[in-house]
């Protein structure tokens, strides 16, 4: 099946589509439940609060340095979860191919959600593939669904943010951002920038677990951490102050965003929270972050204020004062 | 990333004990200077007497709206393949924009290097590819180069619209209007990293202000405001350059022989500052299949007027401020921007609108 092409008929839902679903994804992300075949999972839980989220995704490329759409597409919904306090248990999965799509790579991709589902204890329990004609989709967009138990007295939410509270980011921000766009228009960084894609349901529990009053979590993907914060603001109808010196900025994506004429504020992040920590907590919280793979550069950039309300500003490294505002429109390259 | 010389505390401190007895006035004409003294908020720590003011230095803004309607025009033919850098992408023309034309269905392509542009003729050779080439003398040379490639690897079905233009012959035209005000000039970094600093003394000598050609971060811009500071408080004008580790007197020989090659200057119009004679880059005639508007028979196309409140061509004078425009942050912001000083990120408007 290697060498073949995905064919229209491999979406028309007779032989071809039942030899696709189970070679390829029983394969890669079997589980009793997917392996019913049923026309829906039927799954229990035993929650009273369930979380639960979509994100579709249409990168490009489909393969860039640090991941893939596969992994991205579990990532994304994954995290969506868990700034909700969520523990993600159950996903589904949406493929839209493109014909003439080598079917190594769905495989390929194929594997990555698998790996990346098992890395982040959820399980696949429903799926759906459709073919579209060459030129209608670009390769492959996927979507992802997910559920998620959110223990009863946990409140994760910006109308609990109060003045006073710390801001800590779970790492450099603008690298995934940069790693797509550099993949994409073929811009040789060298190293390349790497995306920071990585699910962190396990960063999250270990910050919760461990005892810190977690007051409001964002995945700053789309945006950037400018934009996330902004909402945040906006949200709660607090100020945000924010110091330049203190959010953790890779050098190499800092060179590249000059170049370019970007901000790396306004970058996507896949594998970044910011979390809005009581104050007192804030050390011990920052010190179980940084205990995780993807949380080692965490830092504590900022706070939240009583005056500027619902808008956020940050000190420079000059000492002079910005405001950052929500992403306006696509960052676009400039000219020189 | 390389560092400047100096601290940001030092350059503040002296500047803050300088005594120049009267308001001085600091032009600069290069879009990522605009940008960077927004974002870094600059103008916060400057003391009362030194006033910063922006000049044409974004290559959208002053791009005239006659050529935006030309660029505009063709991207409408249905055989034609658009590439740009994306700063034009949202310019407002009386068709709309690049990007809601390519909404509609048109062929156009945001690319990061002129280069890319021959890539996407080669690969697609029953295109027309037709690069946008918008920009100072920095952009040039790779605009050259990319035209030398499209010859060596004989692309008929390149071609470039050729809105180039040249800083020097536009910061004569401002030092000849008597209604602009500027004591001296920021010159920009990259620009001279390719013409070097020579291309500056008529500045002192005939015009008796003060230039300074300045780096890009917060430091260097700082300092370069500094050295301009003292030269108009001595009243001892020349050319300096704070910016050693990236512009050498003499500039890139390398890039202005391949510019020399392949352009040669001719009168553009300027948006903001009309006419300015010898102060674009068009193809040589030996280049001329090029050349789209040779290529593609493109008319002179009259210009549909602006808003009447949009008050884009003064700011570019540095004679308005953005907060005195009646249409700023209201109908006009980054997103559906009126005039051009709102649609690059290193237009003046914009780079107000993102950081006040």
């Amino acid at each position: 099946m290697n060498d073949e092409k995905i064919l229209l008929s491999h979406g028309a839902g007779g032989l071809k589509t039942q030899r696709l679903i189970r070679e390829i994804f029983h394969k890669h992300l079997g589980n009793p439940c997917l392996q019913q075949e049923l026309d829906a999972a039927l799954i229990e839980v035993s929650t009273h609060k369930l979380a639960f989220s979509t994100d579709s995704f249409v990168a490009k490329p489909i393969f860039f340095p640090g991941g893939d759409i596969g992994k991205l597409a579990v990532c994304g919904t994954v995290n969506d979860l868990a700034v909700m306090g969520a523990k993600p248990l159950y996903l589904t999965l949406g493929l839209i191919i493109e014909e003439g799509l080598p079917i190594k790579t769905l495989e390929h991709l194929a594997y990555s959600i698998g790996q990346t589902a098992i890395k982040a204890k959820v399980q696949i329990v429903a799926g759906d593939t459709k073919v579209v004609e060459h030129g209608a989709c670009d390769k492959i967009y996927i979507n992802t669904s997910g559920v998620g138990s959110v223990p009863p007295e946990l409140d994760i939410s910006p109308r609990r943010m109060a003045p006073g509270d710390k801001i800590i980011v779970s790492g450099p921000v603008g690298n995934h951002g940069m790693a797509v766009l550099a993949a994409r228009e073929g811009l040789n960084f060298s190293p390349p920038p790497v995306s920071d894609c990585a699910c962190l349901n396990d960063l999250v529990d270990g910050v919760i677990s461990g005892g810190a009053s977690v007051k409001c979590m964002r995945d700053p993907t789309r945006g950037g951490l400018a934009t996330a914060l902004a909402e945040l603001a906006e949200q709660s109808g607090l100020g945000i102050r924010v110091f330049e010196k203190d959010v953790p900025v890779d050098p190499a994506v800092k060179a590249a965003c000059f170049m370019l004429g970007l901000d790396p504020l306004y970058m996507a992040n896949e594998g970044r929270i910011v979390f809005i920590v009581e104050s007192t907590d804030a050390r011990d919280a920052l010190q179980e972050i940084q205990k995780h793979y993807a949380g080692r550069g965490a830092c504590i950039i900022g706070e939240v204020v009583g005056e500027h309300a619902g808008k956020v500003v940050m000190e420079t490294e000059l000492g002079t004062l910005r405001f950052l505002h929500m992403l306006e429109a696509d960052p676009l390259p400039r000219i020189c | 990333m390389l560092k400047p010389r100096i601290s940001e505390a030092t350059v503040l401190d002296s500047l803050k004990k300088m005594d120049i007895g009267k308001t001085v006035r600091i032009m600069e004409v290069c879009g990522t200077h605009t940008r960077a003294i927004a974002k870094s908020g600059i103008k916060q720590l400057l003391p009362p007497c030194i006033e910063l003011i922006s000049g044409p230095g974004c290559p959208v803004c002053v791009t005239h709206q006659q050529d935006i309607e030309k660029v505009l025009q063709l991207a409408l033919e249905p055989r034609v393949t658009i590439a740009t850098f994306g700063d034009m992408m949202k310019v407002p023309g009386s068709t709309g924009s690049l990007r809601e034309i390519r909404a509609g269905g048109a062929d156009i392509r945001v690319v990061y290097s002129p280069i890319d542009a021959v890539s996407i003729a080669r690969q697609n050779p029953d295109r027309e590819v037709v690069f946008l080439a918008v920009g100072f003398e920095t952009t040039a040379p790779a605009v050259a180069a990319a035209v030398l490639q499209a010859v060596q690897s004989n692309a008929k079905n390149f071609s470039i619209l050729c809105m180039l233009k040249l800083i020097i012959p536009a910061m004569a035209a401002l030092l000849n209007d008597p209604e602009i005000k500027a004591d001296g000039f920021l010159c920009p970094g990259h620009v001279s990293a390719i013409i070097g600093t020579e291309p500056y003394s008529f500045i002192p000598e005939k015009y008796g202000k003060g230039c300074v050609v300045s780096g890009f971060e917060p430091e260097d811009i700082l300092e370069s405001i500094h050295l301009l500071a003292k030269q108009i408080k001595k009243e001892e004008y020349k050319v300096e350059n704070q910016y050693t580790r990236g512009v050498r007197k003499e500039g890139n020989r390398t890039a202005l022989a391949l510019m020399e090659k392949f352009f040669e200057p001719h009168s553009v119009l300027w948006r903001g500052l009309g006419p300015i004679e010898k102060s674009g880059l068009k193809l040589k005639p030996h280049f001329a299949k090029y050349d789209a508007k040779e290529k593609f028979g493109i008319s002179e196309v009259e210009a549909k007027p602006s808003r009447a409140e949009c008050i884009c061509d003064q700011i570019l004078k540095g004679k308005k401020r953005p907060d005195q425009c009646p249409l700023f942050g209201r109908s006009c912001d980054p997103d559906s921007p009126q005039g051009p000083c709102m649609v690059s990120s290193e237009g003046t408007c914009a780079a107000e609108f993102y950081n006040a």
